[in-house]
């Protein structure tokens, strides 16, 4: 496995762990790589919020409003966690 | 001497089932104590206590459905001798089940008898038999994995038995006796994070057929009776989205506040000041509300709403309101109300923007007068003195009852809220 594969993979677990409060594992696991969250999770604005929150307080990197269109779906939040 | 009812949490409760009793004969209690949990069509509310006095006899015991307005318990009130409690009144009609037979677990009589003998609560034995029905094997099952607290010594009510069940707690680790449902979450492991901080009460718990039918209730009548007029602007939030922005940049992220609150504050202080649209329509008269108690329709994950008031909205500052909104967001979500905030809304906000729509012509829930909607905040076209330029804007809706206002006093609102939404700072 390559560094990057595993950057990848764990900024995709702590994603999982942020949107767990939101939905159970297995909707996680269903959900497709360019699915948009907000929609698939219904997530509404203070959900959301919390779940940027939980981001930042993971990965150690203050995530700021405009920075929230990169977080769009599963495939574009590895992409900017793992800065790409 | 007082009696305390089965209270009306909200115009489209019939009845309800009292799932605890936090007071017994003898407690002394005061006005806005929470003295019993009761289970709606909705969700399980903390009712708070309308008096103050001593706790005579309890009239209904827990696990019990009534009707709205059966006395549930006697409270002397202070100054009076705390004298036996009055004969058991008559109840309007039989009292029904606890479920709904659907939602019963399946079990003959006699198995059932053998459950409640031995204490075991059937919502959480598994069933082995035909249609998952639940066999006297299954129930003796339950009884010897399930970690037995010591016999006929304490007493667990029905629903924090169930609430243990729900949330993984062992019962036998708990000292209070009896053990009630808050003994239970606090013993709980506490939830992943804060996103949902309260306890969540699962989803099968929730009747949805109930809830459903609450809600056709309460909009049949609404559109029944309530002759409504309705309203509509498009309001500039540049000013507005800009403020937010450079203010969410200078706080840590756990204290970041969403458009949404601006909103609501602004819905709040128009309220206040057109105070014709605030308050409820009963006995065929305008009665002003005694305060700004916003309703915040809430959609619950799975299905169906909630509009719990956000009490004294206009009072709180930004900051505070957005905490006091997560917070109740997150506990209607749960089923955590009190039934004061289920009672006491004096107009609703409903914000359709997270679901992407830019405009709601809302229901307005009975008795109270108006309901002010918001779309989603988009990008559009705006003409700035005479030049085209993009703005963010959302267009808020009101839906009005004439009875109670007309056009030019909901107007009046709209356009409060469009004024106070151009100076974010003095929100």
């Amino acid at each position: 496995m390559t560094s990057q594969t595993a950057a990848r993979e764990l900024a995709l677990a702590a994603i999982h762990d942020a949107l767990g409060g939101f939905a159970s594992e297995g909707e996680l696991n269903s959900l497709g790589p360019d699915e948009n969250l907000r929609e698939a999770l219904e997530l509404d604005s203070i959900d959301f919020l919390s779940f940027v929150e939980h981001l930042s307080t993971v990965t150690g990197h203050r995530i700021e409003e405009d920075d929230y269109p990169r977080l769009s779906t599963l495939n574009s939040c590895v992409d900017f966690l793992t800065g790409r | 001497m007082a009696q305390f009812v089965m209270p009306s949490l909200g115009a489209d409760m019939e009845e309800g089932t009292v799932l605890e009793w936090l007071v017994k004969p003898g407690d002394s209690v005061r006005k806005g104590d929470v003295v019993a949990v009761i289970d709606t069509a909705k969700a399980a509310v903390d009712v708070e206590c309308f008096t103050s006095g001593t706790i005579g006899e309890i009239l209904v015991p827990e696990g019990e459905k009534v009707p709205v307005g059966i006395p549930l318990a006697v409270i002397a009130e202070p100054g009076t001798a705390p004298v036996p409690a009055p004969a058991k009144p008559v109840r309007a009609r039989k009292p029904t089940r606890e479920r709904p037979p659907s939602k019963k677990p399946l079990a003959s009589p006699p198995v059932r008898t053998f459950a409640a003998q031995h204490g075991i609560d059937l919502a959480t034995v598994h069933g082995t038999g035909r249609g998952g029905a639940i066999t006297r094997n299954d129930v003796a099952r339950a009884l010897t994995t399930e970690p037995r607290p010591a016999p006929a010594v304490r007493r667990i009510t029905p629903y924090a038995r169930k609430l243990a069940a729900e949330l993984g707690v062992d019962l036998a680790g708990l000292t209070a006796d009896p053990v009630r449902a808050r003994d239970v979450r606090a013993a709980a492991v506490p939830p992943r994070h804060r996103a949902e901080p309260a306890e969540p009460r699962p989803r099968e718990d929730r009747d949805d057929d109930a809830m459903r039918r609450a809600i056709a209730n309460l909009m049949t009548r609404s559109k029944r009776e309530i002759p409504h007029y309705y309203l509509s602007t498009t309001i500039d939030l540049h000013t507005a989205t800009t403020w937010l922005r450079e203010r969410n940049l200078q706080v840590p992220v756990t204290e970041r506040v969403v458009p949404a609150t601006l909103l609501l504050k602004a819905s709040a202080l128009a309220a206040k000041q057109v105070p014709q649209l605030n308050g409820r329509w009963l006995d065929n008269a305008f009665q002003p509300g005694s305060g700004i108690h916003l309703g915040i329709a809430v959609s619950l994950r799975g299905g169906g709403l909630i509009a719990p008031a956000l009490q004294d909205a206009d009072t709180l500052g930004i900051p505070e309101l957005m905490v006091r909104l997560r917070e109740l967001v997150s506990r209607t979500r749960s089923g955590r109300l009190t039934s004061s905030e289920l009672t006491t809304a004096t107009i609703t906000v409903t914000n359709l923007g997270d679901l992407g729509v830019e405009s709601v012509q809302g229901v307005i829930y009975p008795p109270q007068v108006a309901l002010i909607g918001f779309g989603a905040v988009v990008p559009r076209p705006w003409a700035v003195d005479g030049m085209l330029t993009v703005r963010p804007v959302v267009t808020a809706t009101l839906a009005a009852d004439h009875r109670a206002s007309d056009g030019a006093t909901g107007a009046r609102l709209l356009n409060t809220i469009d004024r106070l939404l151009q100076r974010p700072e003095e929100l």
